[in-house]
């Protein structure tokens, strides 16, 4: 269990720093220019089109890693209890906006492997993710990394599924 | 960088301190932003009674860890959770004198688990967890006044001890009894405090009664002398008054040798005789974010003077304060802080000298007192005045700081030579190599830890910052390249590669393994409740806001407990916590904790709450108020998020 916090913690330092590390490889940033590049937006708020897939998002998941077949109670059931504690302060199940967006339809836009990605591993996919990125315009708070392990994480998605219907 | 080093060099004015500085100071020194140092120092925080924490070679505050004294900045002291940590015999003290500073070891090497500190005012020994860079353990030290002559381990922290500096009558002993009866009455007392390998628990094993005379530092042997330990005395006079004067009347004191693996053997044997005393044992539990004091009362001591096999006195020139072993374990330096040469004691010879009995013919308070020149492997001549305190490097040499001549001198141990002399400024105490009291010093780098401070940076007032000094010592010669100022008074300090330490951080407290009473784990769990005149608020914080943020139903004498857990799950997202006219500090929530604030509104009125620590754009958003009302009032205790207000038997949303 904790070795598995360990690895996705170390993901997410890795991607993070090469999203914002500014390595050499990196085009030039603002603070290389003159002054005249002051119209430029920040540098957080450029999407990065060259290695970002918006359809999967950035983190350990994609459609062979993560299968969501017959819906199970079970695993939904214990995915309100992790929301209750880690999600539901800024999160309603309901379509309203809280802090962040309500979770009512998130499973008939994202898919399954995306929302993982994207609650295990935020901080590179606001950077990136464009529509993210406007979401953030919205809320003013960068939606916090809860530390989900990935059992975590499935049962989330698997009570946003039951959220949105699936018996 | 170039550039500021040339500036640097030439802003320095010929003829004055800023010579002994050359011109590539600046460059090593200089650790780029976002770049890492090389070293943490983890340097005394004096009469702060808290410990600092330095980068080195850049000079850099990065942390101050209250151990002895109340921080309101952290809460520490003032929460309901941490101020059991400060429990005594005599009660809640909230200040202490931090003076020396000792790296847990394995095998004579730092390893980076645990750092402990002394309490010199009320006698306490501190364990601070590594991973967490808070104080975990404090333990009282019963017999004894000024924990001075501490806290200094053994090679694999088997001990850690304590030696008195003042000796007083015994706690059992009737103590109302004339000052000037101190020859009769007062005795000194040294506790041998074990360490639990696993979980760095301490435990007050055994104590040593000794004559009564004053312990001002100490070294465990290592290596060959490991199941030693060498503590400096000083007066041996037995004076009661104007010590200044009267405990410098003899040409020599004492280092006094322990063989402290025998007095282990006579405590297994069940030599030692149980005391009743009383002292305080506060441990922080990190699964329920909360210390607990526990009283205990038996010490099991060990009279030095009827077990002669035990103590071994070895003259030592005019008032040592440091007595310091070389990574070999073979040598011991005693620095006479009013002598004008430094002995170099061989353990060697003090073992011959001990089996061949080459004892003076007097003994001292019926202990054995080893001739000189029997334990004596040679004398550094004319180092510097006032030698206090000495480290070594990895290649045969050692470096003594010289507080009178206000210096710090390199010198060989084979052959005594002194190799090198470099000015401090001003009037150096402690030194430290990385690794310098160890078996594999690091070396590279010293520093300086000075008393005086003067003119040595803008001047803020009668009061000035204190002055630590970095030399590079990787060269034959000592080369000044940094001054930077320090907490408190910095007395000892250690330092340790970052390597070491910081991939163990502990980065967030998991929410789901939180053992707190009071927590709350989520905002549907959030309520507030009375019980009689308290009142318990469950409460949560998130970015941005707290639950409930809306209080109502407090009365003029309620005692109101705020019970706060941060529901965050991600490094450095601390929440704080004021509320308006708390005769308190702050909470400083780490994610994933609970901890309590304490409240007894003085007034009628509502009450603002709020965030103290910035956690995201909407910050400033992070409040709350809180109603009270006069005592007897009908206004019911009512909670509530957001519109809905909820009764106290409901969710607050």
């Amino acid at each position: 269990m904790n070795k598995k916090i360990f690895t996705i913690v170390a993901i997410a330092a890795v991607v993070y720093m090469t999203a914002c590390g500014g390595g050499s490889d990196a085009p030039a940033t603002n603070t290389n220019k003159s002054n005249t590049s002051a119209t430029e937006e920040p540098k957080s708020m450029v999407a990065d089109p060259v290695s970002y897939d918006p359809k999967r998002g950035e983190g350990k998941y994609d459609e062979t890693n993560v299968k969501v077949d017959g819906f199970d109670a079970a695993m939904a059931t214990k995915g309100k209890a992790v929301a209750e504690t880690k999600c539901f302060s800024c999160h309603k199940s309901s379509d309203e906006k809280l802090v962040g967006p309500g979770w009512a339809g998130v499973t008939k836009r994202r898919t399954p492997h995306w929302i993982m990605n994207f609650i295990t591993n935020p901080d590179p996919m606001i950077d990136k993710d464009p529509e993210v990125q406007a979401q953030l315009e919205l809320c003013l708070v960068r939606m916090p990394n809860q530390n989900l392990v990935e059992t975590e994480a499935r049962e989330l998605v698997e009570y946003m599924r039951q959220n949105d219907g699936a018996k | 960088m170039l550039a500021f080093a040339a500036l640097y060099a030439s802003s320095c004015k010929p003829k004055n301190a800023g010579t002994a500085v050359s011109g590539d100071a600046a460059s090593k020194v200089y650790v780029a932003p976002g770049k890492y140092d090389e070293f943490y120092n983890f340097v005394s925080g004096g009469f702060s009674g808290q410990l600092s924490v330095y980068g080195l070679p850049s000079g850099r505050l990065l942390r101050v860890i209250p151990v002895f004294s109340v921080d309101p900045e952290k809460g520490y002291g003032y929460s309901e959770e941490t101020k059991p940590m400060l429990n005594t015999s005599h009660g809640f003290v909230p200040w202490d004198d931090l003076h020396h500073v000792e790296m847990s070891m394995t095998d004579g090497v730092a390893d980076g688990k645990w750092v402990f500190v002394n309490g010199n005012n009320t006698p306490r020994l501190a364990r601070v967890d590594l991973k967490t860079f808070r104080t975990a353990e404090i333990i009282e030290l019963p017999n004894s006044a000024g924990n001075h002559s501490s806290p200094f381990g053994t090679e694999n922290s088997e001990y850690i001890v304590a030696g008195t500096r003042f000796s007083v009558p015994a706690d059992d002993a009737n103590g109302d009894v004339p000052i000037n009866s101190y020859k009769e009455n007062f005795k000194g007392h040294i506790s041998f405090v074990s360490i639990d390998k696993n979980n760095g628990e301490m435990n007050l094993a055994f104590q040593l009664k000794t004559p009564g005379i004053n312990f001002d530092l100490a070294r465990a042997g290592k290596g060959k002398s490991h199941g030693w330990f060498f503590f400096s005395c000083y007066n041996s006079e037995q004076a009661n008054t104007l010590l200044e004067v009267n405990a410098s009347q003899k040409d020599k004191d004492f280092i006094m040798a322990v063989n402290w693996k025998k007095a282990e053997e006579y405590i297994k044997a069940g030599k030692g005789k149980k005391q009743t005393v009383k002292y305080a044992h506060n441990k922080f539990n990190e699964e329920t974010h909360t210390a607990v004091s526990e009283m205990k009362n038996e010490v099991t001591v060990l009279d030095v003077a009827e077990y002669p096999d035990i103590v071994y006195f070895i003259p030592c020139p005019k008032s040592p304060h440091g007595c310091d072993v070389d990574p070999t374990g073979e040598y011991i330096v005693g620095s006479g802080k009013l002598a004008a040469l430094l002995p170099v004691f061989s353990y060697d010879k003090i073992q011959k000298a001990i089996a061949d009995k080459a004892f003076e013919t007097e003994k001292y308070a019926g202990l054995p007192v080893i001739k000189y020149e029997a334990a004596l492997y040679g004398e550094v001549q004319k180092p510097g005045l006032g030698p206090l305190h000495t480290e070594f490097d990895a290649n045969g040499n050692a470096y003594t700081s010289f507080f009178v001549s206000s210096e710090v001198v390199k010198w060989n141990i084979k052959d005594l030579k002194v190799l090198d002399r470099q000015p401090t400024y001003y009037s150096v105490g402690h030194l430290m190599v990385p690794g310098g009291n160890t078996k594999k010093p690091f070396g590279k780098y010293l520093v300086a830890y000075n008393k005086i401070t003067k003119d040595r940076y803008l001047p803020t007032g009668p009061e000035l910052s204190q002055s630590a000094q970095l030399y590079d010592i990787s060269g034959d010669k000592m080369q000044l390249i940094l001054d930077f100022p320090t907490i408190g008074e910095p007395h000892y300090a250690q330092a340790i590669p970052a390597s070491l330490i910081k991939d163990k951080q502990l980065k967030i407290f998991d929410i789901n393994a939180n053992k707190h009473p009071y927590a709350t784990k989520g905002e549907k769990e959030s309520k507030v409740v009375r019980q009689g005149n308290q009142v318990h608020v469950y409460m949560t914080s998130v970015r941005s806001h707290f639950a409930p943020d809306n209080i109502e139903g407090v009365q003029l004498g309620d005692e109101v407990y705020f019970h706060v857990t941060n529901l965050e799950q991600d490094w450095d997202v601390p929440h704080g916590f004021g509320v308006k006219g708390a005769n308190n500090g702050e909470l400083l929530i780490m994610p994933g904790e609970t901890t309590t604030l304490k409240w007894v509104p003085d007034r009628v009125g509502i009450f603002p709450i709020y965030c103290t620590d910035f956690c995201s754009a909407l910050h400033q958003e992070m409040q709350g108020y809180v109603r009270v009302s006069p005592k007897g009032s009908n206004v019911p205790i009512k909670f509530s998020l957001g519109e809905k207000a909820k009764d106290s038997t409901a969710p607050a949303k």
